[in-house]
């Protein structure tokens, strides 16, 4: 077998068609980065800009002249903190109730030798097709006396049939059958296996559902305006909503501002309340993206 | 394989007996199953009925004639309207959406230099992360009439936001925006997972660029493809309504009113429930027989299916 990679081929003898191709396919990539990152990155420099520049609309590049105005003012506003508060809890409760329930199954779902294995797996699958929709998943939550508590927001979501799927594969491939063999004849149960070796052995497929599920709660918005009631208790993406797109933003001011300088800072706050609701997930991002890629090759195959 | 088959049929309970354990660890999940997808379900039948939230599902009578709230929102126009806008929006963004990864994918591949291909992919799939909140502000301020995309055009500013005819291309230009890294990321592996030996192959036969493409990448890929368009399809109905929300207002309803936004609409703001269930429940069966027909059809023709 011959060792040179194509790459080395290439790099050879670049015939004209081949040149045009490469150097056609490097600015289509780079004009897609720059769609895609531009206008988190407008968003970024507009939440530190003076308004008045941003106003113009003319496209921001880097901070032209600084207005930390909205941010002081931002910090200041106590509603939004408490929906952050809200959405904190609402994470780390859903993701940990959302691991509890996916890990074990996922794990139990790819053993072959768990009779009934075909039946469960179809009970899962079919919910990702197939759903009582709204209004009955609604009257259920009622029914069980859970709507406008923090269950409302984390039991309906604790289990997503593809993240179940996922968990699976990644069982079925990660932990090898001999494993199991050599553990059985010790005298191992299925019990001492998920807890002593399966689990250890998947710190991979659990970040991945760290991630996950943790993205989806933290995202949270339409659920909370259906099973949630009081203000006090809604998360971030709510109050996000009403501040931004219900144009609420120019209530956060003092009454101590004169109207220029009220209207001025509307405008920003927009930007600094966006930026501050997305920022821990954009924080966590570059750590955990390796994760994030793995879980959807994962997927990928099909158990 | 068959004898083994027949002896888990006749030793069944001994076996559920055997694996105990392992149904231990299904319990949260099952009773997730059993309380938060399939008793819902259950709930569906008060589609049928006059539902009374005091009385309860069983003790409700039946709706007379039984399809009355069917016919009830087939009688409405804002129905009609609002199953050809969840059909537009779904064929487009089946038709802009979906290829758009694919081709994303490809042209990731033929990325020489590693490092810059991780960037790119690591940078394609960084608005996945972003909630459909942020997006749709995100869109609301770069797009305003003072925004910087009109003052980008110049002259009259158009009000994207609230045209009618500008929400599907807001719509779905900010759901390939958000989707198309991960929705690409099945296929970048599935192209990794091609042999060396067809490139190499390909090369000693003075294949171009694009031959390379059309012959080997998108041939080797097809099965992901297939796969994930037969996927796309039987979501078809189940139009991204938490965006189609964000994105409402007074004058753009006429195309962003989806099934699904009406439904939480007549629903949970006038409580008219066992109607807006009949419009929830017709939708659910469209899509279902949709996927159906999509994944026999592709069974039929290239022997992929996902059940």
């Amino acid at each position: 077998m011959k060792k040179s990679t194509p790459a080395v081929h290439h790099k050879m003898k670049l015939s004209k068609g081949n040149l045009t191709f490469k150097i056609f396919n490097t600015a289509i990539m780079i004009i897609l980065a720059v769609v895609i990152i531009y206008p988190l990155y407008y968003v970024v420099l507009a939440s530190f800009t003076d308004p008045v520049i941003v106003n113009s609309g003319k496209p921001l590049f880097y901070v032209e002249k600084l207005y930390m105005k909205g941010y002081q003012t931002t910090l200041k506003y106590m509603p939004l903190w408490n929906a952050y508060k809200n959405t904190i809890v609402y994470t780390v409760v859903g993701t940990i109730v959302s691991l509890i329930c996916t890990i074990p199954a996922g794990y139990a779902l790819s053993r072959e030798d768990m009779a009934g294995r075909r039946g469960l797996n179809f009970v899962f699958t079919f919910t990702m097709f197939f759903s009582g929709g709204i209004i009955p998943l609604y009257l259920t939550i009622r029914q069980l006396g859970i709507y406008n508590t923090i269950w409302a927001m984390v039991l309906p979501v604790a289990v997503s049939a593809y993240n179940l799927i996922v968990c699976r594969s990644f069982f079925s491939s990660g932990v090898p059958t001999e494993l199991l063999e050599a553990a059985k004849i010790d005298g191992c149960s299925d019990f001492n296996f998920f807890f002593k070796i399966a689990i250890p052995l998947s710190t991979t497929i659990i970040a991945v559902m760290c991630l996950f599920y943790a993205t989806a709660m933290w995202n949270q918005f339409f659920n909370a305006l259906m099973y949630l009631q009081d203000d006090n208790k809604m998360p971030l993406q709510v109050v996000l909503r009403n501040l931004v797109l219900m144009n609420q933003a120019n209530q956060m001011g003092s009454s101590g501002d004169a109207l220029i300088t009220k209207q001025k800072l509307a405008e920003q706050l927009k930007y600094c309340i966006v930026v501050v609701s997305a920022a821990p997930l954009l924080a966590i991002y570059p750590f955990l993206q390796k994760y994030f890629a793995k879980g959807v090759t994962i997927g990928a195959v099909k158990g | 394989m068959d004898s083994t088959k027949k002896q888990i049929r006749k030793n069944g309970l001994k076996k559920i007996a055997k694996s105990w354990q392992l149904y231990v660890l299904m319990i949260p999940a099952l009773l997730w199953a059993v309380i938060f997808a399939y008793y819902p379900m259950y709930g569906l039948i008060i589609a049928f009925k006059d539902y009374k939230i005091r009385k309860g599902i069983i003790a409700s009578p039946w709706a007379i004639p039984l399809f009355k709230y069917f016919q009830q929102f087939f009688s409405t126009s804002i129905a009609l309207q609002a199953i050809q806008n969840t059909i537009i929006i779904s064929l487009e963004s089946l038709v802009f959406a979906f290829p758009i990864p694919i081709i994303f994918a490809v042209l990731l591949n033929q990325v020489e230099q590693k490092r810059f291909q991780k960037l790119i992919q690591t940078v394609s799939y960084a608005p996945y992360f972003m909630s459909n909140v942020v997006v749709v502000s995100i869109i609301s301020v770069m797009f305003s009439a003072n925004g910087v995309i009109n003052s980008m055009r110049g002259g009259q500013p158009i009000l994207f936001t609230s045209l009618p005819s500008w929400f599907r291309t807001l719509y779905i230009g900010s759901n390939i925006w958000q989707t198309m890294g991960f929705n690409a990321v099945i296929f970048i592996a599935a192209l990794t997972a091609i042999s060396p030996d067809y490139y190499e192959a390909a090369y000693i036969d003075g294949a171009s660029k694009w031959q390379t493409i059309r012959y080997i990448d998108l041939p080797m890929i097809m099965p992901t493809i297939i796969l994930m368009f037969i996927l796309q399809v039987g979501n078809i109905m189940n139009v991204g309504y938490e965006k189609a929300y964000l994105m409402q207002n007074g004058s753009n309803t006429v195309v962003s009113e989806l099934i699904s936004t009406y439904v939480y609409k007549v629903g949970l703001q006038t409580a008219q429930y066992s109607f807006a269930t009949a419009v929830g429940l017709f939708n659910s069966i469209v899509n279902f027989i949709i996927l159906v027909i999509a994944n026999q059809v592709a069974k039929r023709a290239s022997d992929i299916s996902i059940f």
